[in-house]
């Protein structure tokens, strides 16, 4: 066992110490980025394997850098999982893998859950990368890490969730992240796009963007699926951007300085405009930035770090960042 | 820690003092072309004594000195054992180290390991064209092939003990301690 468990499944299960941990962890490895030759060999001779059952870029991608800037030898296993049910192909999958002697399992998955459920059946470490509608634990905590770093701390910001809190990984984990370390965290979005009953876990609703733009220092605005009108949640593109559209003209009435953030991929000119994405609010390109640094941290700490073994290593007093 | 544990100051602050100004006039002896010189501190306590004797010697009169740090935690072979909260420090290179003449400074010289982990991350950097390695103390112990070249005190010691450096810095005051563990 790690610092922080032997699998990265959610947020929703971590400490605030071992989420601040990660945070921390990934400030160093920020820099590993900057440098000529952008590789460390604290990995080498690890086998990683990222298993993708969902397309993804972005996240994929950055996974195989923060791998391969550590060192780890990755194999890309795209699959196209639409015929074949869930349920054998990931048992039969995870056997297959523990007999190639790997060390680390990345999933992405259409199934809520389905990165639980490998990590109980092999003994690699397994990190989620966006398990349905549960949780994005990576996408959550490089955002988290993109907050701190813009205003020096988490504990007593507002930050305001904006659009399709309901089928959001992202909400989620963002949710459970900012909550766990002393966060407001509001919502705000059509009503047929909240979860019922979301007042009741103290987070603030807004049903008009105004509202939530004067409140927040910070707004994350989520993807707006495409598909999501065509089955009835929102009338239509054109009336999700008027009502909800996070535009320069509203952002103008903000009154303090206000953090735009994005998880991309972005649709301009629904849920955001493209003069905020690209304007001084914007701090979706550090987003992607940190997202290698912390999934570098996060594959370190699941790497190392075995309790038993570390009294050698507890001397000196360094501390971490701020918040 | 036993009872028995003996400790003793191996270098108290005048000493260390003295240690500090001898090891900047041996490293000039090493470096006269001090405009190629950059000082590289490890992690923690390195950090600091890279910048004391940077400071002496450019209070000789000499040229201002670079200085840097390096955090080797990412290259050590021993990852399993860095502990469950591996805390790593800052690696900040002043520029290219081509054509340079490197000092790697740190507090105490033992196995060798991590002047071993720091040599690999500094070829990552650039080709300096010499590295030399200086240390406040070396403790003997060697477990890799590895000397110094500039070493405030040498002290004899089993695997047992232990060295402790103190800088005003981070610890209050400059002292060098060895607290004895009994015979191995």
């Amino acid at each position: 066992m790690t610092a922080i468990g032997k699998d990265l499944v959610g947020l929703e299960h971590l400490s605030p110490e071992q989420i601040r941990l990660i945070l921390d962890t990934a400030e160093p490895f920020k820099e590993v980025s900057e440098r000529p030759i952008k590789k460390v060999p604290a990995l080498r001779g690890k086998t990683i394997v990222n298993l993708f059952f969902e397309a993804s870029t972005r996240t994929r991608i950055s996974f195989e850098f923060a791998e391969k800037r550590l060192s780890a030898d990755t194999v890309n296993v795209a699959v196209s999982g639409s015929s074949v049910s869930k349920g054998e192909t990931l048992v039969d999958t995870a056997r297959n893998l523990e007999a190639m002697r790997i060390d680390m399992v990345v999933i992405r998955h259409g199934s809520s859950g389905a990165a639980q459920f490998l990590g109980s059946r092999i003994r690699s470490n397994v990190i989620n990368a966006g398990d349905g509608k549960h949780e994005h634990p990576t996408q959550g905590l490089l955002d988290l890490l993109t907050i701190r770093d813009r205003h020096g701390r988490i504990a007593g910001l507002k930050v305001c969730l904006v659009g399709d809190i309901l089928h959001s990984r992202v909400a989620r984990s963002n949710l459970w992240g900012l909550t766990k370390l002393g966060a407001e965290v509001g919502v705000c979005g059509p009503r047929t796009l909240l979860p019922r009953g979301i007042e009741e876990l103290g987070v603030q609703v807004f049903d008009r963007i105004e509202q939530a733009i004067e409140w927040a220092d910070v707004l994350n605005v989520l993807r707006l699926q495409l598909e999501r009108m065509e089955k009835g949640f929102i009338p239509s593109l054109r009336e999700y951007y008027r009502v909800f559209g996070v535009t320069q003209e509203r952002l103008a009435q903000a009154r303090r300085d206000i953090t735009v953030m994005h998880p991309g991929p972005m649709n301009r000119g629904v849920e955001i405009d493209s003069r905020v994405a690209d304007g001084p609010h914007s701090v979706i390109l550090d987003q992607v930035t940190n997202g290698v640094a912390i999934r570098m941290a996060v594959l370190y700490l699941l790497a190392g770090g075995k309790p038993e073994l570390a009294d050698a290593a507890k001397r000196g007093s360094a501390g971490g960042g701020a918040e | 820690m036993t009872p028995h544990n003996d400790r003793s100051i191996l270098l108290d602050a005048r000493a260390f003092a003295r240690a500090l100004q001898r090891m900047a006039v041996e490293i000039t002896a090493l470096a006269p072309a001090a405009e190629h010189l950059v000082l590289i501190g490890i992690q923690r306590r390195g950090v600091e004594l890279a910048e004391r004797l940077a400071q002496l010697i450019e209070k000789d009169g000499g040229p201002s000195v670079r200085r840097g740090a390096l955090d080797i935690t990412l290259y050590r072979d021993d990852l399993e054992t860095v502990g469950p909260k591996p805390v790593i420090g800052e690696t900040r290179i002043p520029g290219d180290l081509s054509d340079s003449h490197v000092v790697i400074v740190d507090d105490v010289l033992y196995t060798g390991r991590t002047v071993r982990a720091a040599l690999d991350e500094l070829a990552d950097f650039g080709r300096p064209r010499r590295i030399s390695l200086c240390v406040l103390v070396d403790r003997g112990g060697r477990e890799l092939p590895i000397a110094a070249d500039v070493v405030g005190k040498a002290v004899k010691t089993g695997p047992r003990d232990r060295v402790d450096v103190g800088v005003k810095e981070l610890d209050g005051k400059d002292e060098v301690t060895v607290v004895r563990g009994g015979p191995a």
